[in-house]
C-alpha cells in the first residue's frame, strides 16, 4: 500500500508541470494565439526560479521569480505577434530557440550547484484520513496552486463575462473586434498568463521535481503540454486527465529502467516521446471532434483596421 | 503613444532586400549592449564573434564545415515552410540520416571501393527521408499536427542514436567508450583543399543543393505548385495540386536534405558514428531558413552568417572568456529580430499619440 502511495505520488509530482504549462497554453490558444514558445518560458522560468532561490536563499521567493520571468519572456513573443502581426508558428520556434540559449547562458553559474526544495505542506486533519489523504493533501505547494489553476480556469473560461469574451475573441477576432473588444488587449493578457503558467511549470522542475539546475532540463515538457491542449480538445479537464496519464507514462517508464528487465534505458526513456504522437494521432483521426473545438481563429494573425 | 499597422497597397521590394540588413545590424547593437552589460570591451566582442573567424584560411575552411550542413538543411525547410508544411523535426531527420549512412562502413568494413560513399550517401538521404514520411504520413492520414510530431521524433532519434552508438554499434576495440570505429579513407567524404583546411565536400552539396532548388523554386511548375498551396490551398486545389501530394513532397525533400546533412557531417567532419552527432544544426536551421527569407540561394548567406555565430563564440570565449553559450543567445535573437523586420515588407509602422487615431489608412 506504502509503495502504491509512493508511486501515485511521484506521477502526481511529474505531472504537476504538465498540467500548468497546458493550462496556460490552453488559454493562449482559447484567445487565439499559438504559442510555440512554451519550451523556451518554461525553461526561463526554471532558471530563473532555481537561481533567484539559490540567491536569496528561499525557494519561496524562487517561485515568484519563475512566474514574473515566463510572464516577461512572453511578451517579445506578443510584441511581435500582436504588434506587428508576424507568423505565430516561426515566432513561437524562436522564443524556444531563445529561451533555451538564455537559460544556459544564465544558469551557467549554477551547474552543479546544490539546490533548494521547495517544502510539502501537509494540511493539518485531511492528510490523515486513510488511502487519499497523503496523496491530495500531503503534497507540494505548486501541486496544490495545480488544482486551484484548473478550476479557476474552468471557472473563468465557462462562468464569467470576461471568459466569454476571451472565447469569442478566440473563435472570431474580427466580430469580437467589430463588437469594440479590444482584441490585441485581451491576447496580451491572456499570453502573458500562458507565459507566468509556463515559469511556474519550469520553475517546479528546478524547485520541487529535480531540485538543481541542469542545461534543457525541461527536456521536451514544453512541447508534450502542446501536445496536452490538443488531445484535451481545449477542454481544462481533459487537460488534467492527459498530464496525469503523461505523469504516469514517464514515472512508469522510470520505474522499468530501475527494474532491468534488459530493455534499453533509451528505449523506456523515448516512450513519453512516443506516447505523445500516438495520442495526437488517436485524437486527430476523429475530424469532427478536433474541429468542433479548435478556437477558429488560432494562429491567424489579427491586424485592427481603423 | 500607439504603434500601429498600415497594410501598404504593395509588399515592399526594398524592405524584402533590407530587412535581414535591418535585423542583422539590431542583433550587433544588442549584443554590444548585452558585452557591455557583462563588462566586457563591446568592440573587441564584437571583433571577436563575427570578424575574427574570417581572417585566417584555417578558420575559413571550419565556417564551411560549419555552414555546409545548415545550408543544406535550410534549403529543404524554406521549401517546406513555403508550402505551409510545419517540420521542425530536422535535427532528427539529420540524425536519422547520420546513422542510416554509417551503417555500410559500420556493418561491412571490408566494403570500400568506389561504390562505398555514394552508397552511404544514398543511405543517409533515405534514412532522413524515411524520418520525415513519419509525420507527412500521420499529417495525411490522421490528420496530426506534424509541428509536434516530428518534434517528438527528434528526442526518439537522439536516443536511438544513444542506444546505438553505446551498444549495437559501438567499436568493439573501444575500450567501453561510446561511439563506432573510425571510417575508413573510402567511407570518408574527401576535403576539397587538405594542404589549405579541413573543409570537405559537403560544402560542394551544399551550394549545389541550393542553386538547384533555386532552380525548382523559381523556374519550374513544381515552385510555382509550392507557392500556390502555401498561400492558398484551396486556389491551388482548384489548379489540380493535391495538397496531400505536397505535404510529402515537403516532408521526403526536407527529411532527405536533412539525411544527407547529417551522414556528409558524420563522414567528412567526424569520421565515425558518436552518441551525439549535432550541435543542434537541425534546429539553427530554421534561423537560417528564415533569415534567408525561404530561398535557397539566401540560405547560403544565412548559413555562413549562422556558422559564424558558432565559429565566434568558440572564438570569444578563448580570447575574451566570453561563454559560449551567448552564441545560442544570439541566434535566437537574430531570428526574433528577423520576423519583426518582415513586418516592414507588409506594412508601413506608424505611431500615433494617443486612441484618438482616426484618419483613414
Amino acid at each position: 500500500m506504502e509503495m502504491a502511495q509512493n508511486i501515485i505520488l511521484t506521477i502526481m509530482t511529474a505531472a504537476t508541470p504538465l498540467l500548468i504549462a497546458a493550462i496556460g497554453e490552453l488559454v493562449v490558444e482559447r484567445s487565439g494565439v499559438l504559442n510555440l514558445g512554451v519550451e523556451g518560458m518554461m525553461v526561463i522560468g526554471a532558471v530563473c526560479g532555481f537561481a533567484a532561490a539559490a540567491v536569496t536563499g528561499s525557494p519561496w521567493i524562487g517561485v515568484l521569480a519563475a512566474i514574473v520571468a515566463g510572464a516577461l519572456f512572453s511578451l517579445p513573443f506578443g510584441f511581435l505577434t500582436l504588434s506587428l502581426a508576424t507568423n505565430q508558428v516561426a515566432t513561437g520556434l524562436s522564443l524556444t530557440l531563445l529561451g533555451v540559449g538564455l537559460s544556459g547562458l544564465i544558469g551557467e553559474a549554477f551547474v552543479g550547484s546544490a539546490g533548494l526544495r521547495l517544502q510539502s505542506i501537509a494540511i493539518p486533519g485531511l492528510v490523515d484520513i486513510p488511502l487519499v489523504g497523503r496523496l491530495l493533501f500531503g503534497q507540494d505547494p505548486i501541486f496544490y496552486m495545480s488544482i486551484a489553476l484548473t478550476a479557476g480556469v474552468v471557472w473563468f473560461l465557462f462562468r464569467t463575462r470576461a471568459g466569454l469574451t476571451l472565447r469569442a475573441i478566440g473563435d472570431s477576432h474580427g466580430s469580437a473586434h467589430a463588437l469594440g473588444i479590444s482584441v490585441i488587449k485581451a491576447r496580451y493578457l491572456a499570453v502573458m498568463f500562458g507565459g507566468a503558467c509556463a515559469g511556474l511549470a519550469g520553475g517546479h522542475l528546478s524547485l520541487v521535481y529535480t531540485p538543481q539546475w541542469v542545461e534543457n532540463m525541461t527536456a521536451g515538457r514544453g512541447w508534450i503540454a502542446l501536445a496536452l491542449v490538443v488531445f484535451a480538445s481545449w477542454r481544462p479537464w481533459r487537460v488534467m486527465a492527459g498530464a496525469y496519464l503523461f505523469g504516469a507514462v514517464t514515472i512508469g517508464q522510470l520505474h522499468t529502467q530501475a527494474l532491468g528487465f534488459g530493455i534499453p534505458s533509451q528505449l523506456l526513456s523515448s516512450l513519453p516521446y512516443l506516447a505523445t504522437v500516438v495520442v495526437l494521432v488517436l485524437i486527430s483521426r476523429n475530424r469532427r471532434l478536433t474541429m468542433m473545438n479548435t478556437p477558429a481563429s488560432l494562429g491567424r494573425p489579427f491586424v485592427p483596421d481603423r | 503613444m500607439r504603434l500601429q499597422l498600415v497594410r501598404r497597397p504593395q509588399h515592399s521590394s526594398l524592405m524584402a532586400a533590407v530587412s535581414p540588413l535591418i535585423a542583422f545590424a539590431l542583433t550587433l547593437i544588442i549584443g554590444a549592449i548585452i558585452f557591455i552589460a557583462i563588462g566586457k570591451p563591446p568592440g573587441a566582442a564584437l571583433y571577436a564573434y563575427f570578424v575574427a573567424p574570417l581572417t585566417e584560411m584555417w578558420s575559413l575552411h571550419e565556417l564551411a564545415i560549419k555552414a555546409s550542413p545548415l545550408i543544406i538543411i535550410a534549403v529543404g525547410l524554406s521549401v517546406a515552410y513555403l508550402s505551409n508544411n510545419w517540420n521542425i523535426g530536422a535535427e532528427g531527420q539529420f540524425i536519422m540520416g547520420g546513422i542510416f549512412g554509417s551503417l555500410i562502413p559500420i556493418v561491412f568494413p571490408g566494403f570500400q571501393n568506389v561504390l562505398t560513399l555514394p552508397l552511404m550517401i544514398l543511405f543517409g538521404i533515405l534514412g532522413g527521408m524515411a524520418w520525415g514520411a513519419i509525420p507527412a504520413f500521420l499529417k495525411t492520414r490522421f490528420n496530426t499536427n506534424e509541428i509536434l510530431t516530428s518534434l517528438m521524433l527528434v528526442y526518439v532519434a537522439q536516443l536511438f542514436l544513444d542506444w546505438l552508438a553505446r551498444g549495437w554499434l559501438r567499436d568493439p576495440q573501444g575500450y567501453a567508450f561510446p561511439g563506432s570505429i573510425r571510417f575508413p579513407p573510402a567511407a570518408t567524404l574527401p576535403e576539397i583543399a587538405p594542404s589549405q583546411g579541413g573543409a570537405h565536400y559537403g560544402l560542394v552539396f551544399a551550394l549545389f543543393v541550393a542553386v538547384a532548388l533555386w532552380f525548382v523554386m523559381t523556374r519550374t511548375l513544381k515552385g510555382f505548385e509550392v507557392r500556390v498551396m502555401g498561400a492558398s490551398p484551396r486556389a491551388g486545389r482548384f489548379a489540380g495540386f493535391s495538397s496531400k501530394r505536397m505535404t510529402y513532397f515537403a516532408f521526403l525533400l526536407s527529411g532527405g536534405l536533412a539525411g544527407l546533412a547529417g551522414i556528409s557531417e558524420v563522414s567528412g567532419a567526424i569520421g565515425q558514428l558518436r552518441e551525439t552527432i549535432s550541435p543542434g544544426y537541425g534546429f539553427t536551421a530554421i534561423i537560417v531558413a528564415f533569415l534567408g527569407r525561404l530561398n535557397p540561394l539566401g540560405a547560403v548567406v544565412a548559413g555562413f552568417v549562422l556558422a559564424l555565430t558558432y565559429l565566434g563564440g568558440e572564438a570569444a570565449q578563448i580570447s575574451l572568456g566570453i561563454s559560449d553559450k551567448l552564441a545560442r543567445v544570439f541566434q535566437g535573437l537574430l531570428l526574433f529580430l528577423v520576423l519583426a523586420c518582415d513586418t516592414l515588407i507588409y506594412y508601413r509602422v506608424r505611431f500615433s499619440a494617443g486612441r484618438k487615431a482616426g484618419e483613414a489608412a
